[in-house]
């Protein structure tokens, strides 16, 4: 493991870059001369233990460096990587000018969360992996930080004040319900209302946010910046209603057409969490990952002080799965006390579907990648308690339909782990929730639902999209179907 | 925000120092789609306390209310008991949450079996096969007199009501599970509804499974959202996991591995135990400050 450099070394070897730089007109050749600028992180052993945020954002220093790696290049191939369409090279070109104001306007003509995309989306398979920079360098790693620019110039604008709450146009008297205030729901909601659509978001949770509230812990983004985005939202005149399932406190179909509202967007998100189907899984100590992280973020079970809802004490966990909700909660486990936290995967590290940040951010901090490895049972004591989970060693076959190497079991390599909590990471099947509510409602075999290309479901006046339409996704993804359908909405409305 | 209408204290267990209480709390949404059979979550603390899932007991749409009963067994079913009084609001109650009991027209008798803090989740199932003209028997029990409440509403809800306790103080003095083996021996019973304590079901299934009676059971897990996106509620239900907040909460008590979902429930139970007395500790010292 490299040695952790502080914010003040990054930013003592980006003020000595920038005294080259400033002021002067760069070729494109000085421009791809410049190191990438690290991200500066807080000290992995201290954070370790610690809920706050572990990234800790470019300094201005660093943000004017490293927007000036980026080149300008024709046809701005990272804006095809983006699968909300950001104008990307656009807006880096206001960070090279020095306005950041204008760089945040430029992200939000169509990406709504910049805070919170700069922070979670996995820029490296998207706009960096197009990267000409990148390219040069023969590393998507070594791309322009596309993702932390676009953190600061939205950190920047929320920590000095600077957020113009867009106007929406005059009211047309037309009513959206908006189901879920995940990711896709909450740009549904901003695209709509700017159109003079009154727009009500109902969440079945106490707290609005959906994955950014209950999912992705706060030391990987924190809950006041969702609650912001909230607020903005609510500045615009979105009516939010929390504690409130539709479904169950109201159909869908009541809504439409006892409750007057004119259209509605599902964006229920991922559902019923998938387990291993082995023996054992429901002994004590054995979590799905979605309650793991439940507990812990939205019910705050981590402030034992002040919380109700409590924690499982463990001091070894073994977290399942390979993806970012598996790195939280490896990372969250540590957090939580534990002593020594596993993470067992099936393939090996460059098979990993988690962003590699969250992976070396798992690595430095102590967690114990168990690769090649899956487990055949868990094994509990005569009270029903976990005690240990047996694992079976794997090699990697042929490419399976997926591109990937297919893991293939080891026969007669059982051996056993001692653990006392698991985590079971492998993702959500669809919330039949929906569907049993609105039998006419067209699923497909998974339980997602099934929309055409503008997010449009088979039911008259009702859209849909997120992971309830994609099955597990990210956050990006969602809210890029959100705007999809917000766009075929309030052309619809318009119409109507 | 859901005010509190009435609050009344059903009973007291001087042996466990628990009361059950009855709370009518406005919540017009609910009210009006709730169906028998669902419940509720409710928390006492938007940020800090915990979802606690609770039967609903009674409702009524025209008026807009919900009647919840539950027992003072932790520390946020006590702070609610002392804490939250008429006229007061429990923050946050999200419902009705899963799928309700299936009442059809049957020739024999449905059978309803409510054991102690269970007798209120059966009220509204008994209500609703007695309204749609089932012959409804009712079997209610609890270890001793001081504990039964809701006997004239099961009366109400019912063609014919048997009373238990296990020390006779009140009533016939048997287990549920007596009335009910021999209601199934000398009678048509088309359907056992058990609703109480997880090991009065296992016992009921037990006596049912002679006769082969179809036994309906209603399982009270612990559970964070209540919507599917958890599985802490989950149970082993005919060899397969199921989610209690939406495949249920009501299965088939013979499929029901009530072993393994009692083990589950005590996966928290030091933690209650402790947050319960330091919840005491505290609400002791407010009385005498007050």
């Amino acid at each position: 493991m490299s040695e952790h450099k502080t914010t003040e070394m990054l930013q003592a070897e980006a003020e000595k870059l920038w005294k080259d730089l400033e002021g002067k007109t760069l070729t494109p050749k000085d421009r791809t001369a410049i190191p990438p600028q690290e991200m500066p992180s807080r000290d992995p052993i201290q954070r370790a233990h610690e809920m706050g945020e572990v990234a800790l954002g470019y300094t201005e220093t660093q943000v004017r460096v490293e927007a000036d790696r980026c080149i300008q290049c024709a046809g701005a191939p990272c804006k095809k990587g983006c699968p909300v369409g950001v104008p990307i090279p656009e807006f880096i070109k206001c960070i090279q000018n020095g306005d950041y104001k204008a760089a945040v306007d430029t992200i939000k003509q169509t990406n709504l969360l910049p805070a919170i995309c700069g922070r979670v989306c996995p820029q490296e398979k998207q706009c960096q992996s197009f990267c000409t920079v990148g390219k040069m360098m023969k590393s998507p790693e070594k791309a322009v930080a596309i993702g932390r620019l676009e953190r600061f110039v939205a950190d920047w604008e929320r920590a000095n004040n600077k957020i113009t709450v867009p106007t929406p146009a005059p009211d047309t008297g037309k009513k959206v319900a908006v189901i879920g205030s995940g990711p896709a729901g909450l740009t549904v909601a901003a695209d709509i209302r700017r159109a003079g659509h009154s727009v009500t978001v109902f969440e079945a949770f106490q707290k609005t946010g959906g994955v950014m509230v209950y999912g992705i812990p706060e030391f990987r983004l924190p809950k006041e910046i969702v609650a912001k985005e909230v607020e903005n939202l609510k500045k615009m005149g979105v009516e939010f209603k929390t504690s409130f399932l539709v479904g169950r406190t109201e159909t869908l179909e009541q809504l439409l057409d006892r409750e007057g509202f004119d259209a509605a967007f599902i964006g229920t998100g991922a559902g019923l969490p998938k387990f291993l189907g082995i023996d054992g899984e429901n002994l004590i100590g054995v979590f799905s990952a979605n309650e793991y992280l439940t507990r812990a973020n939205l019910m705050k079970a981590y402030d034992r002080e002040h919380a109700d809802t409590p924690l499982y004490d463990a001091k070894r966990v073994a977290v399942f799965g390979g993806g970012n909700v598996a790195m939280d909660g490896a990372r969250m486990a540590l957090r939580l006390g534990a002593e020594k936290v596993y993470c067992v995967y099936r393939r090996t590290r460059a098979e990993m579907p988690a962003r590699a940040e969250e992976v070396a951010h798992a690595i430095e901090e102590g967690v114990d990648f168990h690769f090649l490895e899956n487990p055949t049972k868990f094994i509990g004591d005569e009270k029903g308690k976990l005690i240990g989970v047996e694992l079976l060693n794997y090699e990697l076959g042929e490419p399976d339909a997926s591109g990937r190497r297919k893991p293939v079991a080891i026969p007669g390599t059982e051996h056993v782990l001692d653990i006392d909590a698991a985590v079971v990471a492998l993702g959500n099947e669809s919330n039949p929730l929906m569907k049993q509510t609105t039998p006419d409602l067209e699923v497909n075999k998974r339980g997602n639902i099934i929309v055409d290309e503008n997010q449009r479901t088979n039911i008259p006046r009702v859209w849909a999209g997120g992971d309830i339409v994609l099955g597990a996704a990210t956050v990006i993804l969602a809210m890029g179907e959100g705007r999809r359908a917000a766009a075929s909405m309030n052309e619809y409305l318009a119409g109507k | 925000m859901h005010k509190i209408l009435e609050k009344r204290q059903l009973s007291y267990d001087r042996e466990r120092d628990q009361s059950v209480f009855y709370y009518k709390v406005e919540a017009p949404e609910i009210a009006r789609n709730r169906k028998a059979g669902q419940f509720i979550i409710f928390q006492i603390d938007e940020d800090w306390g915990e979802r606690v899932p609770l039967t609903i007991a009674d409702a009524n749409a025209e008026e807009g209310w919900i009647a919840i009963v539950f027992q003072t067994v932790g520390a946020t079913t006590r702070k609610l008991s002392v804490k939250f009084n008429v006229g007061d609001s429990i923050p946050v109650i999200v419902g009705p949450l899963g799928r309700p009991t299936h009442i059809e027209k049957k020739d024999g008798i449905v059978l309803c079996v409510g054991g102690g803090v269970g007798i209120a989740p059966l009220h509204p199932i008994a209500q609703a096969h007695h309204k749609l003209g089932n012959k409804v028997v009712t079997v209610i029990g609890a270890r001793t007199k001081e504990l039964l409440f809701f006997e004239d509403e099961m009366r109400d809800a019912s063609s014919e009501l048997i009373v238990v306790t296990d020390d006779g103080s009140y009533g016939r003095k048997a287990l549920v599970t007596e009335p009910l083996k021999e209601l199934c021996d000398k009678e048509k019973v088309d359907e056992i509804i058990s609703i109480g304590p997880p090991i009065m079901m296992k016992f009921c299934v037990a006596a049912a499974r002679p006769f082969g009676v179809p036994i309906t059971t209603s399982l009270n897990t612990i559970m964070i959202d209540g919507t599917g996106m958890c599985g802490c509620c989950r149970v082993k239900v005919g060899g397969q996991t199921k989610f209690v907040c939406v495949d249920g909460p009501e299965f088939n008590g013979y499929e029901v591995d009530f072993d393994n979902m009692m083990q589950r429930m005590t996966a928290f139970k030091d933690k209650e135990r402790e947050a319960d007395h330091k919840c005491r500790i505290g609400l002791d010292a407010g009385k005498v400050s007050a």
